[in-house]
C-alpha cells in the first residue's frame, strides 16, 4: 500500500506541474446494501428501471436471468449476490446497469439505486494494493467525493470470473 | 480505384471457374470426345488465367495458361485426351485451388511456383503435340472448326477501316476543343483511340482501368466515351473510345493499350478535328449503323458485335460448325450478388417486424379492441404480409447445396484410385436449398459420412464380387425437402454395418460392459459409432478410421439443430440420414406455461399433445411411463426438470402431455397450459450466460417478456 501511496503522490505532482493532463474518470454511483460503488461510465451503456427478468434454469445463483432490452435478449446478475451481500429486494428505485465490453456483446447488473455521476481526478482515486482480500476482489480503488467514500468496481473482473463460470 | 476492389469478385468466380472446371474434367474422364466439354474447359480455363493475370497474380497466370495450351491442342484435335492426362489436370487444378485460398487469406498467391505441374503440361504438349504435329498444323487453317473458334480474330485484322475506330463517334464540347486546339499548338498530337476488350473478359472494368493508368503515363485523356464513371462501373460492351493528348507516336500508344492482357484489339490515328461531324447528325446508336454502311462496304457481322443478341451470333455460328450438338452459351443468371452482412440485417429488422407484429396483437387483445372489425381485419393483413415476408427473405438467403456437393464427385473419384476400390457417386436433389449459414457447416460433416462409406461402407472389390454384388460399389447422397426439414442421406450399398463386431469392440474398449452390451439393441449399439474415439476400421487409414468423425458429424449437425439417423441392413449397406431445419432464425412454436414460467417448444418435434389421467402414469423401473396407443412413453416433468420454485401440480388434475420426437425416441413433457402456436424469433442469449443444454435459446414474446426455448432434443 505504501509504496502504491508514493507513486500517487508522484503523480500528483507530475499533474500539479501540468494541470492540463489531469486523468479523470467519470463513475455513476451506484447503491448497494449500506456502500456506494461507482462504475466507470465508459462501459455503461444503458441503465433501465427494473423489468421483468426471466429466470433461467440451472444457472449459478447470482444469475438472476435474462431480460428484453430493445430487442437484445440480455443476461442479467445480481451484483449484491456476486459480492457476498443478501439478495436484492426490489423496490421502485431498483435498476438494471447495461454495461457493454464489448461489441454486441452486454450484460446487466442490478443494483439497489443509482444515485448520481461523478468525476475524479486521479488524484482523489485510491488505487488498491496487490493484496486485496475477498471483499475487495472486485475492487479497483476507492475514490472521494465530496468527503464521501466510494469503492470503484473493476467490471472487467467481474465480468471475466462470470465468463469462466 | 485499384484492382483491390476487384479481390472479392475475383475469389468467387474463381472459386467458381474452378468448380467449372473440376466438374468438366470429371465429364471429359467419361467421355474424352465431347467436344462441348473441350470446349467448356477451354472457356473457363481462358477466363481464369484473364482474372489472375488482371489481379496479377504471375504463378497463377502461368499454370492456367499452360492448362489452357493443351485444351488448345485437344480442340484443335490436335491430340486425345488420355487417362494420364486427367490426373495431370486434376493435380493443376488443386494447385490452382491453392492459389486462390492463398489469395483469399493473404491477398498473395504464395510462392510455389508448381513447376513440376507446369513441367508435366507441357511435355503432354510436346510429346502428343510432335507426333501429329506435322499433318495437323497445316490443315488447322482449313478446318472450318478451327478457323470459326479463332474468336473472330482474322476478321477483326482485315476490318482495322473507319468502322472499328469508334473513337470518330466522340461527341466533344467546346471546352475540350479547346484543349485540343491548344495541345495542337503546342505541338502534342491528338490521338482517337478505340480500345476493343476479348469477349470472353470478366473483369472488363480492370481491364479498362488498366488501360486508362497505361495511357495516363504518355499523356492526357481529354474525353472517353463511355464517360469514365460507367466505365468504372462496367457500363459498356466490350469496346470504349477516348480522345488522348500525347507526345508519343500512334504506333508507342496502340503499343501501350494493348500490352494490357485480354485487349483484342485497339485502334489509334491522329484525330482530327473534321472527324466528329457526323455525330451530331443522329441518335449513337443510329450513327453506327450508319457510318457501318457509310465507311466502307461489308465488314463482317461479328465484328460490330454491340448488343448481346449479336455476341451471341457468332459464339451460336461457331458452334453449330464445330458440332451440331455444341453447347449453348452459359444463359447469363439475373442475380445480384450481396453481402452476407446485409441479408443477415434484413433478416434481423425481419424479425423485429414479427415481434413489432405480435406485440400488437397482444395489445389489442388487452385493451378489448379484438371486437372491432377492422383493427381485427388489418392485422391479420398485417400478420399475413409479415409472414410473407419472413418466407421470402428467407428464400433470398437459401442457396442450394450444389455448391458444397459439388466436389464430392471428385473426391469419390480420388479415394477410388487411393483405395483401389471401384465406386460410384450418385448425387440427386442438389438444387435442395438450405439456409446459407447452414450449407456453410454441412459440407465436413458429409465429407465425413462419404468418406466413411467409402472406406468402411463398401467391401473391397473381390469381396463384393464374391457376394454377388456389382463390383463397382455405390455410394448415394439424396437429398431432399421434407416440409419444414431438409433430408440428407448418404447410402451406399456396401456390408453395412457389423452390429457385432461394433458389440465386441465397445465391450473390448470398456466403452460398456458385458452385461450391457447384451441388452443393448441394435440401435443403442450403432449409436455408441457416435461416441468421441470410438472408431472399428481395422487399421488407422488416411481416408477415415481415426476415430475422430462421426462424433464430429454429429456434434456438428446437432449444432444446426439437426439429427443424425442410422439406418442398417447388414451385408445389404447403411444409410445415414441427416435432418435439418430449413432456418434457424424464425420457427413455429408452441408456447406453454410451466409453474408461472412461459416456454417455447418448437413445433417441428412435437407429434401429438394428449390429455392423460394421473392414475394412468405408470411406474416402470422407477420411471414414469404412460401407455398411449400401444407405446410406452417415458414421461418427463418439465416442473422438475427446470427447477420451476413456486407451486405444485394438482394431482387430481388431468395432465397436458406434449409428447415430442427424437429420431425415433419419444417422451412426454407435462406442462401446465397451452398457449398456442407462435412463430417465435430465435435470440442468442449472449456469451456471459451459460445457458443449460435444454434451452436452445431465448426469445421475446409480444408483450416483451422473455421466452426460453426448450430443446426437446436435449430433454429425451
Amino acid at each position: 500500500m505504501d509504496e502504491v501511496k508514493v507513486m500517487d503522490e508522484q503523480k500528483r505532482n507530475l499533474s500539479l506541474n501540468r494541470p492540463t493532463e489531469r486523468n479523470t474518470t467519470q463513475f455513476i454511483v451506484t447503491q448497494l446494501g449500506g456502500e456506494q460503488y461507482g462504475i466507470d461510465i465508459k462501459y455503461i451503456s444503458n441503465i433501465i428501471r427494473m423489468s421483468k427478468i426471466t429466470r433461467v434454469p440451472k444457472v449459478p445463483d447470482y444469475i438472476k436471468g435474462v431480460i428484453n432490452v430493445r430487442g437484445i435478449v440480455i443476461p442479467t446478475l445480481s451484483l449484491r449476490l456476486k459480492m457476498g451481500l443478501p439478495e436484492d429486494e426490489i423496490t421502485k428505485r431498483t435498476r438494471i446497469i447495461i454495461l457493454t465490453l464489448e461489441q454486441h456483446e452486454s450484460i446487466g447488473v442490478m443494483v439497489d439505486e443509482v444515485k448520481e455521476v461523478v468525476t475524479l481526478d486521479e488524484e482523489h482515486i485510491e488505487r488498491m494494493g496487490y493484496e486485496k482480500d475477498e471483499k475487495e476482489r472486485f475492487l479497483s480503488g476507492v475514490g472521494k467525493a465530496d468527503g464521501k467514500l466510494i469503492s470503484l468496481l473493476d467490471i472487467t473482473s467481474v465480468l471475466s470470473e462470470i465468463v469462466d463460470v | 480505384m485499384d484492382t483491390s476492389q476487384y479481390l472479392d469478385i475475383f475469389l468467387d468466380e474463381s472459386k467458381e471457374h474452378l468448380q467449372n472446371l473440376s466438374d468438366q474434367i470429371m465429364e471429359l474422364e467419361q467421355n474424352p470426345e465431347n467436344m462441348d466439354t473441350i470446349n467448356e474447359i477451354f472457356r473457363a480455363a481462358h477466363s481464369l488465367k484473364g482474372m489472375a493475370g488482371t489481379m496479377g497474380y504471375k504463378r497463377m497466370q502461368t499454370l492456367t495458361h499452360d492448362m489452357e495450351n493443351v485444351f488448345s491442342e485437344v480442340r484443335n484435335g490436335t491430340f486425345k485426351v488420355q487417362p494420364g492426362m486427367i490426373d495431370i489436370l486434376f493435380k493443376s487444378l488443386d494447385a490452382l485451388e491453392e492459389y486462390v485460398n492463398n489469395i483469399q487469406q493473404t491477398t498473395e498467391e504464395g510462392t510455389n511456383d508448381n513447376q513440376d505441374l507446369i513441367d508435366a503440361l507441357n511435355s503432354i504438349l510436346k510429346n502428343n503435340g510432335e507426333v501429329k504435329v506435322g499433318d495437323s498444323t497445316p490443315d488447322a487453317p482449313a478446318d472450318p472448326a478451327a478457323d470459326t473458334t479463332a474468336k473472330a480474330e482474322s476478321p477483326d485484322a482485315d476490318s482495322s477501316d473507319g468502322k472499328k475506330e469508334r473513337w470518330q463517334d466522340i461527341k466533344i464540347n467546346d471546352t475540350e476543343k479547346m484543349l485540343i486546339e491548344k495541345a495542337n499548338s503546342e505541338g502534342l498530337k491528338v490521338y482517337g483511340v478505340t480500345v476493343y476488350v476479348e469477349e470472353a473478359c470478366v473483369l472488363k472494368a480492370a481491364r479498362a482501368f488498366l488501360v486508362f493508368k497505361a495511357l495516363e503515363k504518355l499523356g492526357e485523356i481529354i474525353v472517353s466515351s463511355p464517360t469514365a464513371q460507367d466505365i468504372e462501373d462496367e457500363k459498356f460492351e466490350l469496346t470504349f473510345s477516348l480522345i488522348f493528348i500525347s507526345g508519343n507516336t500512334a504506333e508507342e500508344v496502340k503499343e501501350a493499350v494493348k500490352s494490357v492482357s485480354e485487349i483484342e484489339e485497339a485502334f489509334c490515328a491522329e484525330y482530327k478535328a473534321a472527324a466528329p461531324a457526323p455525330a451530331p447528325t443522329a441518335a449513337p446508336a443510329k450513327t453506327e449503323t450508319k457510318s457501318a454502311a457509310e465507311v466502307k462496304t461489308a465488314a463482317p457481322a461479328p465484328a460490330a458485335a454491340p448488343a448481346p443478341a449479336a455476341a451471341a451470333k457468332p459464339a451460336a455460328a461457331a458452334a453449330s460448325t464445330t458440332k451440331p450438338t455444341a453447347a449453348a452459351k452459359p444463359v447469363v443468371n439475373r442475380t445480384v450478388r450481396v453481402d452476407i452482412e446485409k441479408l443477415d440485417n434484413l433478416m434481423n429488422l425481419v424479425s423485429e417486424l414479427i415481434i413489432a407484429k405480435n406485440s400488437l396483437i397482444s395489445a389489442t387483445a388487452a385493451e378489448g379492441k379484438g371486437d372491432n372489425n377492422s383493427v381485427n381485419e388489418q392485422i391479420e393483413y398485417l400478420e399475413s404480409v409479415t409472414t410473407n415476408l419472413h418466407e421470402s427473405v428467407m428464400k433470398v438467403r437459401m442457396v442450394p447445396i450444389e455448391s458444397v456437393v459439388a466436389k464430392f464427385p471428385r473426391m469419390i473419384r480420388d479415394l477410388s484410385k487411393k483405395l483401389g476400390k471401384k465406386m460410384e457417386l450418385y448425387m440427386t436433389g442438389e438444387d435442395t436449398e438450405l439456409d446459407r449459414t447452414v450449407v456453410d457447416e454441412i459440407g465436413d460433416p458429409l465429407m465425413h459420412m462419404l468418406r466413411n462409406s467409402a472406406d468402411h461402407g463398401l467391401e473391397p472389390n473381390d469381396v463384393r464380387v464374391a457376394n454377388g454384388k456389382p463390383e463397382t460399389g455405390s455410394i448415394f447422397l439424396d437429398a431432399y425437402q421434407d416440409g419444414n426439414n431438409v433430408v440428407i442421406a448418404v447410402r451406399d450399398d456396401g456390408g453395412g454395418i457389423n452390429v457385432e463386431a461394433v458389440r465386441n469392440k465397445a465391450i473390448e474398449r470398456g466403452t460398456v460392459t458385458p452385461e450391457q452390451a447384451e441388452t443393448m439393441t441394435e440401435k443403442e449399439i450403432i449409436d455408441l459409432l457416435f461416441l468421441p474415439s470410438f472408431s472399428t476400421a481395422k487399421k488407422v487409414s488416411d481416408v477415415s478410421g481415426r476415430g475422430v468423425g462421426l462424433d464430429v458429424v454429429k456434434s456438428k449437425i446437432e449444432s444446426l439443430s439437426g439429427e443424425v439417423e442410422v439406418k442398417n441392413h447388414f451385408g445389404e449397406g447403411s444409410s445415414w440420414i441427416i435432418r435439418l431445419p430449413l432456418t434457424l432464425a424464425i420457427i413455429q412454436a408452441l408456447m406453454v406455461v410451466v409453474g408461472d414460467e412461459k416456454y417455447a417448444i418448437a413445433l417441428g418435434s412435437i407429434q401429438t399433445i394428449e390429455d392423460v389421467l394421473p392414475e394412468d402414469i405408470k411406474l416402470v423401473q422407477a420411471k414414469e411411463v404412460i401407455h398411449i396407443r400401444g407405446t410406452v412413453i417415458p414421461i418427463i416433468r418439465l416442473r422438475k426438470v427446470l427447477d420451476i420454485p413456486s407451486g405444485e401440480e394438482n394431482s387430481n388434475k388431468n395432465l397436458t402431455v406434449i409428447i415430442v420426437k427424437k429420431g425415433d425416441k419419444l417422451a412426454g413433457l407435462v406442462v401446465d397450459e397451452l398457449i398456442g402456436q407462435q412463430e417465435v424469433v430465435i435470440k442468442s442469449m449472449g456469451k456471459y450466460i451459460k445457458v443449460p443444454k435444454m434451452i436452445s435459446g431465448a426469445t421475446i414474446l409480444g408483450n416483451g417478456e422473455v421466452a426460453l426455448i426448450l430443446d426437446t432434443n436435449a430433454l429425451i
